[in-house]
């Protein structure tokens, strides 16, 4: 990832958020993201973000587990360790449905929590620059990159005028890095916030 | 809002469809009843007229089913079709009092190819059908079928009174709230009386009875489940049915996301029981269990067997699991009356493989008996939604169903 220069605005209500969004993404300034305590219902689309494909991952996820669970059984079964249960035939399909069903619930459930953790980029031992701490308790912080179409000022002066009740200026790293969030300092030092 | 549609007023297409369908209803009634009535008893014609009375009656009923439930839950984002489920459950009542003079014409008409256990000579001489006396009775049959069908009509009342009560007061945030207590209070009488009956002792007395030896604790969440999808169906069909005719303003691809949602999440429900209730009794292979899926699932009924299984769990899951099929109206229709269908065939099997194990007696009868409830319901739906304003305007969350987003 890279180093890059934003604007962060800080906003205390929900109501003045999503006007301040439509705002800024028609004056044509660039969202890096918007960070929020809580899930907010039509935000994604606000901010014109693409559908994320994570069903689809989770999907073929699950259809990889369905396939690992009657390929393994039916091998077991029919050719290593053929057993007899009660007469029943060895290719006995509705005994194995269970350990089917639970194989493609597992594969696809830790497939997409891993999935989800690579592209929120947040694992064990790893960290990321924040922005804004309060942002899970109580603040609603959008990120603008500062491009060369657009300098600092410019975009600081935008955002007081649609409500921001904080703004400051962060040089950041926007990807993820080894280390610990109680050791050590991020290479480039956090901000003081409101 | 435009004032020119706050009412549904019925078109003539919509009252050709439902008097076309009542009198092929009505036609294949009186030829059903010529060609079936007189031979064994007329078993045919009446397993029929059980089969799809039951089945319509626990589908409007599950648009009632979901009103309460979603008002318990506290649901606010089906507001918007709300008067759409009302209709539809309206029509408890005309399929309510059919169903009740069918099942009493079955038990004191002496039907027993249907229901065993009203023969008392033989109840007398069977071992396991003289344990179940106290329970498979004609006395007990009636009480609780006029309790049932009664409750649910006089309970169903109460809840759409309840709604169109406030359309002419706009409430303060006080009143709103005893408002919405008050909606709780019945909505939850309502959810025990259908837990004591659709979840739990109707499918038993008017459905698994016909297989009177033969028991499953699943049998109830079956018959629930199937339904419930089936209702959903229903709701889907007539609340997309009146926004293309242009009513339904605030409906839109979110709730019909939701909708789609409900379809597919309880189509898996059913798969779910519907292999439980299957696999013990397969796993586990004691003959006097296994009899009842000896003519399902390899006898004369395989093939409905797995078209059931095909219909009602493969389609759904393949088509219903992306997000853009669920809010494409076209294909939520298609599903919705494949899902309609799907279950009604589940109903078919339920029914019939007990008085005719040996083949599969269906024809253009059943489909015409089935045309006429679809008629009856359209009738009684569109009346209803015809008579009171298309949105409860004065409700407290009517503005959380508007915003509604997935």
């Amino acid at each position: 990832m890279s180093v890059k220069k934003f604007v962060v605005g800080i906003f205390t209500d929900e109501q003045v958020l999503f006007p301040a969004v439509k705002k800024v993404r028609s004056a044509g300034y660039k969202i890096h993201d918007v960070y929020t305590p809580m899930p907010i219902h039509g935000l994604d689309d606000a901010l014109g973000l693409r559908q994320t494909s994570l069903h689809t991952a989770g999907f073929i996820y699950g259809i990889t587990g369905t396939t690992t669970a009657l390929s393994g059984i039916g091998w077991i079964f029919n050719s290593d360790w053929p057993q007899n249960f009660g007469g029943k035939s060895h290719f006995d399909l509705p005994a194995w449905i269970p350990i089917t069903f639970e194989l493609t619930v597992l594969f696809s459930a830790v497939g997409m929590v891993l999935t989800f953790c690579y592209l929120c980029q947040i694992a064990p031992f790893v960290r990321k620059h924040h922005f804004n701490l309060r942002a899970t308790d109580d603040q609603f912080t959008m990120v603008i990159e500062c491009t060369e179409k657009s300098n600092e000022s410019e975009i600081s002066a935008f955002l007081a005028s649609v409500g921001a009740v904080g703004i400051n200026t962060q040089i950041a790293e926007t990807g993820w890095w080894l280390g610990r969030y109680d050791s050590e300092l991020p290479p480039l030092g956090q901000k003081g916030l409101i | 809002m435009s004032s020119n549609k706050e009412n549904f007023v019925v078109p003539g297409r919509y009252k050709q469809w439902t008097y076309g369908l009542l009198a092929v209803g009505v036609l294949s009634l009186i030829i059903g009843y010529i060609l079936y009535g007189g031979e064994d008893h007329g078993t045919r014609f009446w397993a029929a007229l059980l089969q799809n009375s039951v089945y319509f009656l626990l589908v409007v009923n599950a648009a009632m089913f979901f009103f309460t439930a979603t008002t318990l839950a506290m649901g606010g984002w089906p507001l918007v079709f709300r008067r759409v489920t009302e209709a539809i459950s309206a029509s408890v009542i005309p399929i309510g009092i059919i169903t009740f003079v069918i099942l009493m014409c079955l038990v004191f008409g002496g039907h027993d190819a249907i229901y065993i256990w009203i023969n008392k000579d033989v109840v007398a001489h069977d071992e396991i059908l003289n344990g179940k006396k106290g329970f498979l009775n004609p006395t007990f049959f009636t009480v609780y079928t006029v309790l049932t069908i009664g409750l649910w009509t006089l309970l169903g009342w109460k809840m759409r009174q309840l709604s169109r009560s406030i359309d002419n007061t706009p409430l303060t945030i006080e009143e709103g709230r005893r408002y919405i207590f008050t909606n709780t209070v019945w909505a939850a009488i309502y959810i025990v009386w259908f837990a004591l009956t659709v979840a739990s002792v109707v499918p038993w007395l008017w459905l698994m009875s016909i297989n009177a030896h033969w028991f499953s604790t699943m049998y109830s969440w079956y018959t629930f489940a199937s339904t419930f999808v089936a209702g959903m169906a229903l709701i889907s069909l007539f609340v997309i049915y009146f926004k293309n005719q242009g009513y339904l303003p605030f409906v839109n691809k979110e709730h019909l996301h939701d909708l789609g949602k409900f379809q597919f999440a309880f189509s898996i429900f059913w798969t779910y029981l519907w292999f439980d209730q299957f696999m013990l009794i397969w796993y586990a292979n004691i003959s006097e269990e296994t009899i009842y899926y000896k003519t399902r699932f390899e006898g004369a009924y395989m093939g409905l067997f797995y078209l059931n299984l095909v219909i009602n769990f493969l389609a759904p899951l393949l088509i219903f699991m992306s997000r853009g099929s669920k809010r494409n109206y076209a294909t939520v229709t298609f599903m919705s009356v494949l899902l309609l269908f799907g279950h009604w065939l589940d109903f078919y099997q339920m029914v019939f493989a007990g008085p005719y194990p040996n083949h599969v007696p269906m024809n253009l009868f059943d489909f015409g008996i089935a045309a006429g409830f679809v008629g009856l319901i359209m009738w009684q739906t569109g009346r209803v939604f015809s008579k009171f304003p298309i949105l409860a305007k004065n409700h407290p969350f009517l503005k959380e169903s508007i915003i509604h987003h997935t």
